[in-house]
């Protein structure tokens, strides 16, 4: 399978790819190029970055531990790259053995060496003229044998030779022009790609869909919201489902011991509940199905007739812990809704075992105790013809950024937003195809800050249910977070533009440096040779910007136009290894 | 609400009096080839959603400060340029004397006619904010003042809505001329 360096500089020299220019460094990593197999990504190097959270369980941790809580401080920039690309870089670096894969607004993937930032090739396409962008993003290339695969925002899933850049193939997923989009990074899972439909605010149905990752053709394709001869289509009480959204857009996790796919729904379209009448299934849930088939084996719905655009968008983090003097296989979940909620996976399906608010939330009264099902504060439940306030706001307690669980220190760090309400007039209006389609007047669509500060980077112990330590910002954190057995919790996401370093224990800052722009990409960590490096995207824009400008709108008169865009991928290490 | 949205094969096979399947096959081609035409001068207007029934537009279709999102029609062919979303046009009327002096000279009775669509990433730009009377992108809050050239007053838009002069004739909206700039957004390509 490995393309010897010769071939690959002949190739370069022959114009027949896009590297051109990679320097011998970077040409070695090609011919180094390992393929991605099942038992790599069931079982990846401590120094790859191989999936959306490099594992399948969700954790976002990486067992590298030579940057640690005693030299954090030493950490330095050692390469810089610019994407030339402005809006919100979300992607994490992904890393095979010395080839680094990044994603960028725009439908453009680069393909570097990942210890000198040299460029080895650069995949970029026009975008049709008429496509229209809500969420101008990218958030990674999956891998699977000498491929990528790339997801975009004009509905296409695409496959790329890893070592060269040319698309293999390109197979058409939605329609764009309906209001179907992507934006996720795939989940491979024994060669077949799994991707789902974003489009919510548009009145799309959303869907999951698996490809075979050789040919591109469609596997199956499994439909969030039920029709109603489907199971659960009567949890929908009018033809709401028609457009009901639950839109499907951050990657799934994966639990190869029962062969499920653990996906988060989104929120269901309209807003306002009374817009769509019905508990909705399966949207703001979790569902588990069977990558082979597509067929839905179970679920569980945070909350009922979401009215709040509360997607449950991130899967649930897979964690094995204690509960109840048993070893347990949690799905653990810190939701939009505001609630850290622990469920069970079971041979009969996904079972309740607690719920409760991380952030203040004032739209449940109270949880079923045997079902976790919330009854609602009607005065906090939007709908339509009525101003409604509720906390926390749209964007949730945690919105689409993941949380890291360390295996180290067994605590899940929770990128929060706390004492950020929000308000909206819901209203009915026509749906006009390809036009956003919220159900709120969008004169009244307010945030309602609260307390002294908003963001707080969290670390709870799931086992107990206790927080552990709170590091407050003042305003919006918005990025994913990583862990690593150094000890250290790294996450960006603060309109300062830093990008900072925690020790995992007592959330002591260790260590912080200023970037070009914002981060809200993902942070990760691998290894090449003897050094360990961690690398992040800073690159404002998309839902972290339109906090910042609703809140400029506030009290709190944040300076909408503080924090400037166009991404840059940062790489540190330790001094010494510079 | 399923069957209450206008699905974009409505607009698109409902626009004309002749249905295309009726013509021969370069009249049809260069039917589809004018429905994604731009506005021409002397087309005249119908509302989107209405597209079946081809009634052009007056004056009177407007009240003050009422929003309505339309398509250029071609009288003399019977063709509604809805083939591309790009082309969608909104148009509002104001009282005359708000209207800056430029805009005046392009509003017949205070009705001004700009492109929908955001010079930011092409959404359609259709929330009306009566608080603050600027017209605001549903997509990523850009704000025009549609009084004043559809100049950008908040937001990443970067630059204005571009404006698409009118003139009554006998009675009817009709377009007077281009649009005074690039109809679309920036999309970004990568470096």
């Amino acid at each position: 399978m490995r393309q010897s360096l010769r071939t690959v500089l002949m190739a370069c020299a022959a114009g027949l790819v896009g590297c051109m220019t990679a320097p011998w460094a970077a040409a070695q990593q090609i011919s180094s190029y390992a393929p991605v197999t099942q038992q790599r990504l069931e079982n990846p190097e401590a120094g790859n970055w191989l999936l959306y959270r490099r594992t399948y369980d969700g954790h976002g941790f990486s067992p590298l531990k030579q940057i640690n809580t005693d030299n954090a401080r030493d950490l330095v920039p050692v390469w810089t790259f610019a994407t030339g690309v402005v809006e919100g870089h979300e992607a994490p670096p992904m890393v095979n053995n010395g080839m680094m894969f990044v994603t960028t607004p725009g439908m453009q993937v680069l393909a570097l060496d990942a210890t000198t930032g040299d460029l080895i090739w650069r995949y970029k396409e026009k975008l049709p003229a008429d496509l229209f962008q809500l969420h101008p993003t990218n958030r990674g290339v999956a891998m699977w044998g000498d491929k990528l695969y790339l997801a975009t925002v004009d509905a296409h899933l695409i496959a790329l030779d890893a070592k060269t850049g040319k698309e293999v193939w390109n197979t058409k997923v939605g329609d764009y022009q309906h209001g179907e989009y992507m934006t996720l990074e795939p989940l491979v899972v024994r060669g077949k790609v799994m991707v789902g439909s974003s489009g919510g605010e548009f009145g799309v149905r959303a869907y999951i869909a698996a490809y075979d990752a050789d040919s591109g053709k469609q596997v199956w394709r499994t439909y969030t919201v039920p029709s109603p001869e489907e199971p659960g289509g009567d949890s929908w009480k009018s033809d709401a489902w028609k457009t009901g959204g639950g839109s499907v857009w951050i990657t799934g996790n994966y639990d190869p011991k029962r062969n499920l796919a653990y996906w988060g729904v989104g929120n269901a379209a309209p807003w306002p509940g009374d817009l769509h009448p019905g508990d909705d299934l399966y949207t703001s849930s979790t569902i588990g199905l069977n990558p082979d088939t597509g067929e839905i084996k179970g679920h569980h719905q945070y909350h009922w007739n979401d009215s709040w655009d509360w997607d449950e968008i991130r899967p649930p983090v897979l964690i094995n812990m204690q509960h109840n003097g048993q070893t347990i296989d949690a799905l653990v979940h810190p939701a939009r809704d505001g609630y850290l909620w622990t469920l069970q996976q079971t041979d009969n399906g996904i079972k309740y075992i607690s719920g409760q608010p991380f952030v203040y939330q004032n739209a449940f009264k109270s949880l079923d105790p045997q079902t976790g099902r919330p009854t609602y504060d009607p005065e906090h439940k939007p709908v339509s013809g009525k101003e409604v306030s509720f906390c926390p706001s749209l964007w949730g307690g945690l919105d689409w950024p993941s949380e890291s669980y360390s295996d180290q220190t067994q605590l899940l760090y929770i990128p929060a937003n706390d004492n950020m309400c929000g308000q909206m007039l819901g209203e009915k209006k026509q749906l006009l195809v390809g036009q956003l389609w919220l159900g709120a007047d969008p004169d009244s669509l307010k945030l309602l800050p609260r307390g002294d500060h908003i963001g707080e980077l969290q670390a709870w112990d799931p086992a107990t249910g206790k927080r552990v330590w709170t590091y407050p910002f003042p305003s919006q954190l918005f990025a994913s977070v990583l862990t690593t057995a150094g000890g250290l919790v790294f996450v960006g996401g603060t309109n300062d533009r830093m990008f900072r370093a925690f020790d995992a224990k007592t959330g002591e800052l260790l260590w912080q440096q200023k970037t070009n722009s914002g981060i809200v990409g993902m942070p990760v960590a691998y290894q090449v040779g003897d050094t360990e490096y961690v690398a992040v995207q800073s690159g404002w824009g998309v839902d972290a910007q339109r906090i910042q400008d609703s809140l400029a709108k506030t009290s709190m008169k944040l300076d909408p136009n503080a924090v400037p865009q166009g991404g840059v991928v940062w790489v540190f290490a330790l001094r010494r290894h510079r | 609400m399923g069957d209450t949205s206008i699905s974009r094969r409505t607009l698109l096979t409902g626009c004309c009096a002749t249905p295309v399947f009726a013509r021969t096959g370069a009249a049809a081609a260069d039917e589809e080839s004018a429905q994604f035409e731009l506005p021409q001068t002397g087309d005249q207007l119908v509302e989107v959603g209405h597209e079946a029934e081809a009634k052009p537009l007056t004056p009177q279709d407007l009240g003050l400060q009422d929003l309505l999102l339309a398509w250029a029609y071609d009288p003399r062919n019977k063709i509604v340029r809805n083939g591309s979303r790009l082309n969608m046009l909104l148009l509002m009327r104001f009282e005359p004397a708000t209207l800056g002096d430029a805009e005046r000279q392009l509003a017949p009775e205070g009705i001004v006619a700009y492109s929908a669509v955001c010079t930011h990433q092409q959404c359609w730009v259709t929330d009306w904010l009566k608080s603050a009377q600027v017209l605001q992108c549903p997509c990523h809050q850009s704000q025009y003042d549609l009084r004043h050239s559809a100049k950008v007053v908040g937001g990443p838009a970067p630059r204005s809505l571009p404006a698409l002069p009118l003139n009554v004739n006998n009675g009817i909206l009709d377009i007077a001329g281009p649009f005074t700039g690039r109809v679309g957004g920036e999309q970004q390509q990568g470096t």
